[in-house]
């Protein structure tokens, strides 16, 4: 920020002695121990002149040092100005996806490059790490109540279930559910606010799901995941009132962790919890673990997601 | 008679006052992300003596409601802080800087004597080369409260595909409170460094600056 780029060439050859001295010198530097009362401040080991100033002139060192330190002075200054200019660039760019409540796109374009980078090192091998039943609490935390609203009767309930590449809706029971094999969970349930809490969940894994109603594929044959070109892209949940809504990339909808879930601690999931069946992903922050599943579809164009129009990234992985 | 003794190479210049705005942005993000769950406090039982943060701090600097928006800038600058960071401490190896960096065994008594000088509690200064004990200590725990910083970061960014990290930081609430407290200890180096370098004076800033300092010539040096 300081030293223009013409200097280089001069400063060169001095750095690489200098740098000789300090792996050469220090260590048994004569200044350590043997010198009672040394001068303050003494920094013999550097006590070359540079070579283009002929330090015997006092008037010509002063110039010197004068042409130095504007130099220096003005590199830095317009450095830390060029820093609050792109900075004050970022947030005059547009809001994305929504002008009001989205990031600032160039931040938007970085939270992009992120995901990709992210999905590099993403494994389904990697899971989230589990707890014993007694390290979850009693009273899971209510956090956020969009799509719950009050009217809604639990026993009215259906899942509607859209495929991949149909336009028909196929309608599931709480039965349909609960016949599939049964996975409990206890883990650490992050919140992306900050605060986690480990919590005990019970439903029928998406995989088991997908599999069981042959769902996801474009072939209509069992989901491979060796074949991702068959695989739907993504995955979508809305409440029943649409209100609220998550899209899912398809690699972690069908972790093995991601619970279509019915039981909190045992026990049917209570109402404020997203009765009788909410969505469970320890893969990502709990705004992904949608609460009182509507429908579910499956589709290659990446679903609408309700806090990613709200400025957060989409992906929201852990 | 003066003359120029070089002190800081040109990368180190670099690194140093990239890292500042950098280091600035991160502090900032990372507290707009703290603000959604702004649980930690100093004091004990149902005692507070300090809560992070009060309001009134967080209405001053305009904190409040940017979550988003706090996870985006630190995502983004996570990466300027990382690599800035990377090549300063490969610099300090390659060049042999290290040496003048890193504390030894007498560093720690050295310390106390600079500080008991520097309160003027006493006459004695320990000999130093560009760096004594006392900096020494303190720039090279900085260093290792970065690393500290990017570790716990990584241990809360990703606690799944990188449980491991995380489960060496104690967990993920335990990562979260170390990589809080390593930023109250950025701030408090921050002010003691600002300090330290006013009462230093004008020939040692610049030589952050330009990389020399101006000083009385010795006899036997020149």
């Amino acid at each position: 920020m300081e030293i223009p780029d013409k200097e280089d060439n001069i400063e060169q050859p001095d750095n690489g002695d200098r740098s000789e001295d300090i792996t050469g010198t220090p260590q048994e530097h004569p200044i350590s121990e043997d010198q009672a009362a040394p001068e303050p401040n003494s920094n013999e080991e550097k006590g070359h002149a540079l070579p283009e100033v002929n330090d015997n002139n006092e008037a010509e060192l002063k110039g010197y040092v004068r042409n130095k330190t504007f130099i220096g002075l003005t590199v830095l200054i317009l450095g830390l100005l060029a820093f609050i200019l792109a900075f004050s660039w970022v947030i005059h760019q547009p809001k994305t996806p929504d002008p009001q409540e989205g990031v600032y796109a160039p931040l938007r374009k970085v939270l992009g490059f992120n995901q990709r980078v992210n999905s590099l090192l993403f494994s389904a091998k990697h899971l989230t790490p589990t707890y014993p039943k007694s390290a979850a609490v009693k009273e899971a935390r209510v956090n956020g109540g969009y799509g719950m609203d009050t009217s809604f009767k639990v026993n009215d309930w259906l899942l509607n279930v859209v495929n991949i590449d149909k336009h028909d809706t196929m309608t599931f029971s709480m039965d349909d559910i609960k016949k599939l094999p049964k996975t409990e969970i206890v883990y650490n349930f992050k919140c992306i606010e900050g605060w986690c809490q480990i919590t005990h969940w019970g439903g029928a894994r998406v995989i088991d799901f997908i599999n069981q109603y042959k769902l996801a594929t474009h072939s209509g044959k069992p989901l491979d995941p060796n074949n991702p070109k068959d695989m739907a892209g993504y995955m979508g949940l809305q409440t029943p009132d649409g209100e609220y809504y998550v899209g899912l990339d398809m690699k972690s909808a069908i972790h093995p962790q991601t619970l279509l879930c019915y039981e909190l601690n045992g026990k049917p999931l209570p109402y404020d919890q997203g009765a009788p069946l909410r969505l469970i992903i320890p893969i990502k922050y709990g705004i992904k673990s949608l609460k009182r599943i509507g429908i579910i579809f499956f589709s290659d164009k990446r679903p609408a997601d309700y806090w990613y129009e709200r400025g957060y990234d989409y992906d929201a992985a852990l | 008679m003066k003359q120029i003794e070089k002190k800081h190479p040109l990368a180190i210049r670099w690194f140093h006052w990239i890292n500042f705005p950098v280091l600035a942005i991160m502090i900032w993000s990372g507290t707009l992300i703290y603000w959604a769950n702004d649980v930690y406090r100093i004091g004990f039982g149902d005692t507070t003596l300090l809560r992070f943060y009060p309001d009134s701090f967080y209405k001053a600097f305009h904190i409040d409601g940017r979550l988003a928006e706090g996870m985006a800038w630190h995502f983004f600058f996570m990466w300027l802080f990382f690599v800035n960071g990377l090549l300063y401490v490969a610099y300090t190896v390659f060049s042999g800087e290290w040496r003048l960096l890193v504390p030894n065994r007498k560093s720690f008594k050295e310390a106390i004597q600079v500080t008991l000088y520097d309160f003027h509690l006493s006459k004695y200064k320990p000999p130093q080369t560009k760096y004594n004990s006392a900096q020494k200590i303190a720039y090279t725990a900085i260093i290792i409260m970065g690393i500290g910083s990017l570790i716990t970061g990584l241990a809360i960014y990703k606690p799944t595909q990188w449980a491991w990290v995380t489960w060496i930081c104690g967990g993920y609430t335990s990562a979260r409170v170390i990589h809080f407290i390593l930023t109250i200890g950025y701030v408090l180096f921050f002010l003691i460094h600002v300090i330290q370098v006013i009462l230093a004076g004008w020939n040692n800033f610049r030589a952050m600056v330009v990389g020399f300092e101006v000083n009385e010539k010795k006899e036997e040096n020149s």
